[in-house]
């Protein structure tokens, strides 16, 4: 049978706030165990939450990004569970009135198709706690750190239909909150976290199948493989006469296997209510429109503006906006050698290889967008060939200085001097005496994959310095006669 | 609404709150009684009633994101009933 | 010197007529001979009243002293008091000695107010007769056999048998002006969010205010002036200006429109309560007030309203208490579920354990539209009736109780029975009004009270009213004792 796969995802972003979304304690990460918890955030008696300003803002931000309905009036309600490292026993988020409403996201696939995925909303909530599992004779510890940090929780439609799709769609909200400045995106320190919620049907059906939550995966590589471990899972239990049961499984990467959580509540009824310690946010339209005329410039305005004003292809115009970084680095690098094409060339080449291959951000890149810039122009004024480049470029990422001193220091100057070509390339020609022959005795068709030949034994001569153009011009003059 | 047995035991286990066998014929029976009285107020219509949370209506305030709590982990820990090494200690969770 | 009331007793301070520490000693002394049968006190923080009131004398001897710097009062055991512990009348916080102050507090020691402890409640304020406290019932100074009344009825115990200048209290549901009636007191139940509930142990988060209980009208306004004002820990916190509550008490009455609520003189009124509130009516009639009837046609829904909201609101609010953080801890839990059940089975009353469930119940999946948002729609209407009533008149008169203080242990086997009692105290709290109860005679040698109820922010107006009232009688000057 032929099968269908459904996939929607639930991303949790923690929001860069100084403080936590209810008190004023401080989120920074890594902090030691219960140094940033106050008595708001654990739950003392007769404590109080204030919402903070800024985690509105950010939340907003993120609805006009996404052409979303923001909400004009928001409501806090309580999810009520018990846990350890939920300290008042519930945790407070947003059921029926979200910040952010119905909004929607564009997302490239690999072979350049653009296909838009819906978001059904966006609230917020506080995070909670950690609790740590080493012995402590038999007991866990709680860390309430991180409790009330706040967080977005942003819910697509179902309308992924593959892994693959999954993973852009992940990248693109990635993306999307760091552009915005919103969230720092570190998957590693959970700062933005996926649950996928997974199902398959037979191809046709239009009714959903039963999905299964994979809980917390905290990399794309992860999110990609543990869905199609899950569907696979869910595939070979309906053929095999099984039913799927809906549940929350955790994804183990060592195993590459999901396996079923124990529910932390069985019952799962969290009895929402709105919470009476907090008050109906009203956002007024003033506001709205002030945050949205700070929005920076966003993937796909970035992206479309690439191409319009740079002349860059729908491809390469994605991948240069896929990260802030990597677009501010791009725009540097453009604006200092004026070459949008060269300079995509080079991002995309050479410098992308170099990150790849030290697993290293474009922010901690070992050559500057002014060195790289810099050394594109002695591309354009002729200094140095694009072969050549390439050694420069290797020099600058070892830390051997800018590519005119790198230039100077290794004498990789270009010769443009006519007459020394032409004297090196008398030499070449006296040399290669019985290939000269051969050329001037051939057609047409057999002389133009000869030409290479002298071509490469004349840049061999020249160490590579002679200009390309010119041995190429000056070859031809003195074979053809 | 009546309340019977096992609905106690479940409101009780959603509350986490254990009870003794023999007091649970007592909390249904005084549970039910509450839940009488409760329910004279089904009778009334209040269709197009819009629900009341707050007495006052008014709006949430916010606060500006400013750090302003500092380290009080010894103070607040010297009243918890378990902790080491700055955690608070609970019996294992199992994920 | 415990016969003269709080603005007596600050007028004796100021002309050194007597000094803070000969008072505090007065009332420590009395607290000692008289609080063994009462039980009016949890906690007596002797050493804390006697510095406070070393400090007030300097104040008082500095001129930096206000109207109540060196005036001893008691505290509802909810109030959180650094250092001090705080209970809530509860086995769960026995052992919970707050690390923070309340705002509530936190105002009267900026004031120069001296605090001789913390008074006993029913537990987690649950209750209309103070049964429910851990620390065993209060009784009644006007005749021991009976209850004070709840839930505030330690402080109204204390107050009444003159173990403290004043105190203050907290009123969900009426725990602030029933049991004011029963002891023959005056006691002030503010505007919703007038006062601050940052470091108040939340029962019913929508509900709950705090309030003075003192002998007074003229006390009250004096208590409700540092107690009162926006706090910006509380979201619930109104930012509307304070008055001077002592400005308009001496205004004549002449004009006043006083309503009686025809629904509240009904079936189920005690007569020799009736007849005392109908001999006040006159007194007030001959004050110049005229009297009219008016309707609040959905009062009787307010108690079933009531215990939906309130017991909701309380499950959440208690699920905090689960012995990890703070409070009572069940001995040698197995595991996760153990500590929790056994930590709250344990640490919970029969009364608390009621309300939890009521509440989960009513937010429980399947049952929440028809209880908790039905009886938010009733909460409207209660409101829409105040709104339409306070348009015919400025104040509206009723009993605090339809029956005298009961026998202690009498009610408590039937909850609905004792809750039925708040039958005109809790619309009030639903529809977050100020209401204040003040002594209206005597019935069967017993205190009756009587209670106004005023529009929003209308304290001024009904300390007014009842000063004018205590000018022209004398029921206040009364004491059991």
């Amino acid at each position: 049978m032929q099968w269908e796969i459904v996939i929607g995802l639930e991303i949790h972003a923690q929001l860069t706030t100084a403080s936590k979304i209810f008190s004023g304690s401080a989120t920074t990460f890594g902090a030691e165990p219960n140094t940033q918890a106050s008595l708001v955030d654990l739950a003392m008696p007769g404590t109080l939450p204030v919402l903070n300003a800024q985690a509105v803002k950010n939340a907003v931000k993120f609805g006009l990004a996404i052409d979303a309905e923001i909400g004009m009036t928001n409501v806090f309600a309580r999810k009520n569970y018990f846990y350890p490292d939920l300290p008042k026993g519930y945790q407070i988020s947003q059921m029926d009135l979200p910040i952010v409403g119905k909004g929607h996201v564009d997302i490239t696939l690999d072979d350049g198709t653009v296909k838009r995925v819906g978001v059904t909303r966006a609230h917020l909530e506080e995070d909670a706690g950690k609790s740590l599992h080493e012995d402590f004779q038999g007991m866990s510890g709680i860390d309430l750190n991180r409790a009330g940090t706040p967080l977005l929780e942003i819910v697509s439609e179902p309308d992924m239909r593959s892994a693959k799709e999954a993973v852009a769609y992940a990248r693109t909200i990635h993306s999307l909150v760091r552009y915005l400045g919103i969230c720092d995106g570190n998957m590693a320190e959970g700062s933005f976290r996926c649950d996928c919620n997974v199902s398959v049907r037979p191809k046709g059906q239009t009714e959903f199948g039963t999905r299964c939550e994979l809980k917390n995966i905290n990399s794309f590589r992860f999110i990609e493989r543990a869905i199609n471990t899950e569907v696979q899972r869910q595939i070979e239990l309906i053929e095999d006469g099984g039913t799927v049961v809906q549940e929350t499984r955790l994804y183990d990467p060592n195993k590459d296997e999901t396996r079923s959580m124990r529910s932390k509540e069985e019952a799962n009824d969290y009895r929402y209510f709105p919470d009476p310690d907090l008050l109906p946010v009203v956002i007024e339209p003033s506001f709205v429109e002030q945050v949205r005329s700070e929005l920076p410039e966003l993937p796909q305005q970035k992206r479309e503006r690439f191409q319009s004003e740079f002349g860059l292809s729908a491809y390469d115009a994605s991948v240069l906006s896929a990260s802030r970084e990597m677009a501010d680095y791009f725009e540097q690098v453009q604006r200092t050698c004026g070459d949008a094409k060269l300079a995509a060339n080079w991002v995309m080449g050479e410098l992308s290889s170099l990150l790849n291959k030290s697993d290293i951000e474009i922010d901690q890149s070992p050559v500057s967008a002014e060195q790289l810039g810099g050394m594109i122009l002695r591309i354009k004024d002729n200094t140095i060939s694009g072969k050549i480049a390439k050694m420069v470029f290797e020099a600058m990422a070892n830390g051997e200085g800018d590519a005119d001193q790198i230039i100077e220091a290794r004498g990789l100057k270009q010769v443009t001097d006519t007459g020394a070509i032409e004297a090196m390339l008398d030499e070449v020609l006296a040399a290669n005496a019985a290939q000269v022959e051969q050329y001037r005795a051939s057609d047409e068709a057999k002389r133009g994959k000869m030409f290479g030949f002298f071509v490469g034994q004349a840049m061999k001569a020249s160490r590579g310095k002679a200009n390309p153009q010119q041995v190429n011009q000056l070859l031809k003059q003195k074979l053809d006669g | 609404m009546a309340l019977d047995r096992s609905d106690v035991e479940h409101l009780a286990h959603l509350a986490r709150i254990g009870l003794k066998e023999a007091e649970i014929p007592a909390y249904a029976d005084k549970l039910s009684s509450i839940m009488g009285l409760i329910d004279r107020m089904q009778a009334v219509d209040t269709s197009g009633v819009q629900p009341l949370a707050h007495p006052l209506e008014t709006t949430q305030r916010l606060r500006a994101d400013v750090v302003t709590e500092d380290n009080q982990r010894d103070a607040l820990q010297a009243i918890a009933p378990a902790t080491e090494q700055g955690l608070y200690l609970v019996p294992r969770v199992i994920e | 010197m415990h016969e003269k009331t709080l603005a007596e007793l600050s007028a004796a301070l100021h002309s050194k007529a007597i000094s803070s520490v000969e008072l505090t000693e007065h009332y420590l002394a009395r607290i000692q001979q008289l609080d063994g049968t009462l039980n009016s006190f949890i906690t007596v923080t002797q050493e804390l009243a006697l510095e406070q009131a070393r400090a007030a004398d300097a104040r008082l001897a500095d001129g930096s002293a206000g109207p109540l710097t060196g005036i001893p009062l008691a505290h509802k055991d909810l109030f959180c008091t650094r250092g001090v512990r705080t209970s809530c009348g509860s086995k769960m916080l026995d052992n919970f000695v707050a690390p923070y102050e309340s705002t509530v507090t936190q105002r009267f020691i900026d004031a120069g107010a001296v605090t001789l402890g913390k008074t006993n409640m029913d537990e987690f304020a649950m209750g209309s007769s103070n049964e429910s406290s851990f620390y065993g019932p209060v009784r009644n100074p006007w005749n021991q056999e009976l209850i004070p009344g709840g839930s505030s009825g330690g402080s109204a115990a204390a107050v009444a048998a003159r173990l403290c200048a004043a105190a203050t209290g907290t009123d969900t549901g009426g725990s602030i002006r029933q049991p004011s009636g029963f002891t023959g007191l005056t006691g002030l139940k503010p505007t919703y969010g007038r006062v601050s509930r940052w470091g108040m142990i939340a029962y019913a988060s929508s509900l709950d205010q705090a309030g003075p209980m003192a002998r007074t009208a003229e006390d009250c306004a004096l208590l409700l002036q540092a107690m009162a004002g926006f706090d910006e820990r509380d979201s619930t916190s109104v930012e509307h200006p304070v008055p001077d509550y002592s400005a308009e008490l001496n205004q004549p009455l002449q004009g006043l429109r006083v309503g009686l609520p025809k629904e509240y003189f009904g079936e189920g009124l005690d007569a020799g309560i009736a007849n005392t509130i109908d001999q006040a009516v006159k007194q007030l009639q001959a004050l110049g007030a005229e009297i009219r009837e008016v309707s609040l046609p959905n009062a009787e829904l307010a108690i079933p309203a009531y215990y939906v909201i309130a017991s909701a609101e309380a499950s959440s609010n208690l699920s905090r208490f689960d012995g990890v953080r703070y409070g009572y801890r069940c001995e040698n839990p197995t595991d996760l579920m153990d500590l929790y059940l056994r930590s709250r089975e344990e640490g919970f009353g029969a009364e608390v354990k009621r309300r939890i469930m009521v509440g989960t119940y009513a937010l429980s999946a399947g049952y929440y539209d028809a209880y908790y948002l039905q009886a938010q729609k009733i909460r409207r209407l209660i409101k829409n009736d105040f709104l339409a009533a306070f348009e015919q008149v400025d104040v509206i008169l009723s009993p605090t109780s339809p029956i005298p203080a009961f026998r202690i242990g009498e009610k408590i086997d039937d909850p609905v029975s004792l809750y039925l009692t708040d039958i005109y105290t809790i619309t009030a709290n639903l529809a977050g009004v100020p209401g204040v109860a003040l002594p209206a005679g005597f019935a069967d040698d017993l205190p009756v009270g009587m209670q106004l109820l005023g529009p929003y922010f209308s304290e001024p107006r009904l300390l007014n009213v009842a000063h004018q009232y205590q000018q022209a009688t004398d029921w206040h000057t009364r004491a059991p004792l």
